[in-house]
């Protein structure tokens, strides 16, 4: 037993090593930009470029419109099936999980085909269609974890009962959606916003190959032209993934300790 | 429950009141209910019931309910993939033709694939070792619970730390003047770069992707070794069984097709990544995501329709590991009832 123990400590260090040594690493060298001595230059010049600001704000805006749409469409579709279709869950979950399958820049690369000013649906052709069709293309990234997360936290509750209660009390439509079911699955509603925020902020290929200034493309030109600034994102990068997965934890233990309340 | 703490429970206390005072919205919720009694307790009634009304208005409602998720999914991921998947079969006039597949094994292109296999094998393959160890110290090493937890939390984060700031950080470990280069270099006289290690090939890219590839082996191991039951291995223990047999001949039948599975789902995961080894390499490593994004960009093959033959190529890979995750992860499940 103690060797067991001995072992599983041994494995835990190589670990640490190996995922802490990066990070020391980065913070380092995001400290070296004054010769000779440690500062936070890097930092500086990275907060006052005004290039930060434009695009960070605008991935920002990108992942509030993906949050808001794609819970939108989630929420309700997660709620249709378990009440009327569950013979359907397996396609629509099959569905969810398809842009695991196919890589992101597949999918934007038949975007660019099939969007593009000579078709149907010219949404490449202005900026505004532009900017939709990456907040489409960010819905579709984040899909199977917005997805997961709802469908988990549906389960919690009886969709059925809520449903028969609030309509025998007169209830419409809206009315049930959005102050019965959107309430008691907001512990899901808020994880899958937070791991779409994590995503959305960093995410390079989408924003790139449809020319969008987004906060990935910009980390990629920092990155292949300075020296120092791109260590202090990666830092700040690393510190936002932190946060939305932290708020993500605290959600999701909330929600096992105090279950749906009034 | 009483109607009346469901009523708060949802809180339906404002629209309850006004709603029932009415009364056709009483006989409306009277008329509701006693169709929800007659469908639960007497389904043949209700069928014919409802079938007697409008023609099936109901499963058409029940239909339309998930159209905006299915034209979504429609537009937005199923056809943009099959125009990449039916253009690889037509050239440029539209005849059909197997060319652009055919094409696919020039030399170019099939280093460029053959690149990507082998980083996403590596790495695949090295995440899942070492997150099988981590995942296996933190269930059944005897380690404090913070451990675990702390872990678990971490591998939540890294697994999502990827792409252009995963590539910065390497550069800065283990990059020419990265921390741990200059500390080798200063504190004990060892040169990584004159042992030919370089960050920006095969071998650096591998390192790198197992970066956000052990935290995703851990987080979806851990609940398999979970399910390994004590009672196995006590009873392997009555038995005579060393810790050696009680791997090969039980924990690693049942665990298997977890491990296997998983490996496959990081080997799609790394085949489709880009980001990371487009802002550390450039377009120096010729990897298949790279090769389509210039291609995309400016039509470096000079044939758009092999660019699809070359998109298609990719789903095939990722499906194919995908496809066998799935299957892999249901013969796991058998164990886990």
């Amino acid at each position: 037993m103690k060797s067991t123990r001995l072992l599983a400590w041994l494995a835990i260090a190589i670990g640490a090593i190996y995922f802490i040594v990066p990070l020391i690493g980065t913070f380092e060298f995001s400290l070296r930009m004054r010769r000779g001595e440690y500062s936070f230059d890097a930092y500086q010049s990275v907060f006052s470029d005004i290039q930060f600001r434009t695009t960070f704000g605008f991935s920002m805006l990108m992942a509030l419109f993906t949050i808001i749409f794609g819970m939108l469409l989630v929420v309700p579709t997660a709620y249709w099936v378990r009440l009327r279709l569950p013979k359907m869950r397996p396609v629509v979950e099959f569905i969810t999980l398809l842009p695991l399958v196919i890589p992101a820049i597949v999918i934007v690369f038949g975007y660019l085909r099939l969007y593009n000013s000579s078709s149907f649906l010219p949404l490449t052709n202005s900026t505004s269609g532009t900017n939709m069709l990456l907040v489409f293309s960010y819905m579709t990234l984040s899909l199977p974890y917005m997805y997961r997360a709802v469908d988990t936290a549906m389960r919690m509750i009886d969709v059925g009962t809520l449903t028969e209660a609030a309509e025998s009390l007169g209830a419409r439509w809206p009315t049930i959606l959005f102050r019965c079911i959107f309430p008691n699955v907001m512990s899901g509603v808020l994880s899958g916003a937070f791991i779409t925020f994590a995503i959305v902020m960093g995410e390079f290929t989408m924003a790139s190959l449809l020319n969008r200034p987004a906060f990935g493309p910009y980390l990629q030109l920092v990155g292949a032209n300075k020296a120092y600034e791109p260590s202090a994102l990666a830092i700040i990068a690393f510190a936002i993934t932190w946060l939305s997965m932290g708020l993500l934890q605290l959600v999701s233990r909330f929600q096992k300790t105090a279950p749906v309340k009034a | 429950m009483s109607t009346r703490a469901l009523g708060r429970r949802i809180g339906a206390q404002p629209f309850a009141k006004g709603a029932l005072s009415s009364v056709p919205a009483r006989i409306a919720s009277v008329a509701f209910l006693s169709k929800v009694l007659v469908s639960r307790h007497f389904p043949d009634v209700a069928r014919s019931m409802s079938h007697s009304a409008l023609i099936d208005r109901r499963t058409v409602i029940d239909w339309l309910g998930i159209a905006p998720f299915m034209i979504f999914a429609l537009l937005f991921l199923i056809l943009p993939t099959l125009y990449l998947v039916t253009g690889a079969f037509f050239n440029p006039q539209g005849e059909f033709t197997l060319k652009n597949i055919a094409d696919l094994f020039s030399p170019n292109i099939l280093s460029a694939y053959w690149i990507s296999i082998r980083v996403s094998f590596a790495s695949s393959l090295g995440g899942a070792v070492i997150g099988f160890f981590l995942a296996w110290a933190i269930v059944m090493g005897g380690l404090p619970r913070p451990i675990r937890s702390g872990l678990l939390t971490f591998s939540g984060v890294a697994s999502n730390f990827a792409g252009v700031p995963l590539a910065f950080a390497f550069i800065a470990t283990l990059g020419r003047t990265g921390l741990v280069t200059v500390l080798l270099r200063d504190m004990i006289g060892f040169n990584l770069y004159s042992t030919g290690f370089n960050l920006l090939s095969f071998f650096g890219l591998t390192i790198t992707y197992m970066f956000f590839q052990i935290p995703l082996m851990v987080l979806i191991l851990t609940p398999a070794l979970d399910g390994m039951k004590k009672e196995w291995r006590e009873a392997s223990e009555i038995l005579g069984a060393s810790t050696w047999q009680y791997w090969r001949m039980i924990a690693l039948p049942i665990l298997w097709p977890s491990l296997l599975g998983t490996t496959l789902l990081l080997f799609a995961n790394a085949f489709g990544a880009i980001a990371t080894a487009y802002a550390l390499t450039g377009s120096s490593l010729n990897i298949v995501p790279i090769l389509l994004y210039a291609q995309i960009r400016g039509d470096v093959l000079h044939n758009p329709n092999l660019g699809y033959a070359l998109a298609l190529g990719m789903i095939v890979i990722t499906g194919l590991s995908n496809v066998l995750y799935i299957w892999l992860r249901s013969r796991a499940e058998r164990w886990q009832k």
